[in-house]
């Protein structure tokens, strides 16, 4: 996505985070996967108080770094970007992006992609559980 | 919903610590949060009052290991135990995976620990969960102060299921990570049968 943006992350509503891509760095990718979706939960949970179904992007202007999230499905596009961008250009690109995604996951899901492969878990022993533990 | 990421070979899962205001909730978190090695786990984010009553919640990621392959990430959560902030609490249990419930072994706070109990079944239910399903510990909290309720009394009362019921101390760590350990052994049991 060309926005010349920071970082972009997808993370799940759940707040789990999927990918990321860009100047990571030092940034506390889970804390902000974990916070952007409290963040979309809560601003949910102000559009149903309104009547919305929801808020399809958020945006936050800092002095020097900001963040746009957009909701696409059950999944967050969060970028994060700085004065080398501008908030018109991620929310346009964001847009793009957001159909694309959607279509893929779409696709995805229609081809039953998302049906668990092989579960590793299911040899799990009552062992490796309490190995976790010692 | 456990959430495993084949690509970097990780399991993530979500624990709640759930219960009535002032019940140690985050205290049980800042107990982990001192006692793990600080490559283990993330920062503890508070999103909390000025007065410190937890606004939204209390984050906090946990790396305890290797299983089969794969790195096993408990990412713990608490709710705003006041009631008032029931919206919240219906919030941070989307895609829960286990609950821990801390009840306040107080005389006086039996209510409200009945009165929380009822709204994490409620509030379950609501997301499409049921208590009587997903893995879950009682917690009875501040089995050191005077005047408390005994644990057979407190588990008739709250008990719901034959979930383990830990006495514990938050604020001295009594019982914390063994109320972590049990729920997390369900989490994990759970994901065996897939």
């Amino acid at each position: 996505m060309d926005a010349s943006a920071k970082v972009v992350f997808l993370v799940d509503k759940d707040g789990q985070e999927i990918a990321s891509q860009g100047e990571v760095g030092n940034l506390d990718t889970t804390s902000l996967a974990s916070l952007a979706a409290g963040n979309v939960a809560a601003t949910g949970g102000m559009a149903a108080l309104i009547g919305e179904k929801e808020f399809p992007t958020l945006s936050h202007e800092g002095e020097k770094e900001s963040i746009h999230i957009s909701v696409v499905g059950r999944l967050l596009l969060v970028v994060v970007f700085d004065d080398r961008s501008s908030l018109g250009l991620v929310k346009l690109r964001s847009k793009q992006v957001s159909q694309q995604l959607a279509k893929m996951i779409e696709e995805i899901t229609s081809n039953g992609d998302l049906d668990d492969p092989d579960s590793p878990f299911a040899g799990i022993t009552d062992e490796d559980i309490d190995s976790l533990f010692t | 919903m456990t959430f495993i990421n084949y690509a970097s070979r990780e399991i993530n899962c979500k624990i709640v610590y759930y219960g009535p205001g002032l019940c140690g909730k985050t205290t049980n978190l800042q107990y982990i949060f001192d006692s793990t090695a600080p490559q283990a786990r993330g920062k503890l984010i508070s999103l909390a009052t000025e007065t410190d009553r937890t606004l939204f919640f209390d984050f906090m990621p946990l790396e305890l290991g290797t299983v089969r392959g794969f790195k096993t990430r408990f990412h713990l959560y608490t709710v705003p135990g006041q009631v008032f902030y029931d919206a919240s609490r219906k919030l941070i249990l989307k895609g829960v995976d286990g609950v821990v419930f801390v009840a306040d072994s107080q005389e006086e706070r039996m209510d409200a620990n009945i009165e929380s109990l009822y709204n994490l079944e409620e509030n379950l239910r609501s997301q499409g969960y049921d208590l009587l399903k997903i893995p879950y510990v009682l917690q009875l909290n501040k089995r050191d102060l005077g005047n408390i309720v005994t644990v057979d009394d407190l588990a008739a009362e709250l008990q719901r299921k034959g979930e383990p019921v830990i006495e514990a101390v938050a604020a001295t760590g009594a019982g914390v990570f063994d109320t972590l350990k049990a729920v997390a052994k369900q989490v994990l049991t759970e994901l065996r049968k897939g």
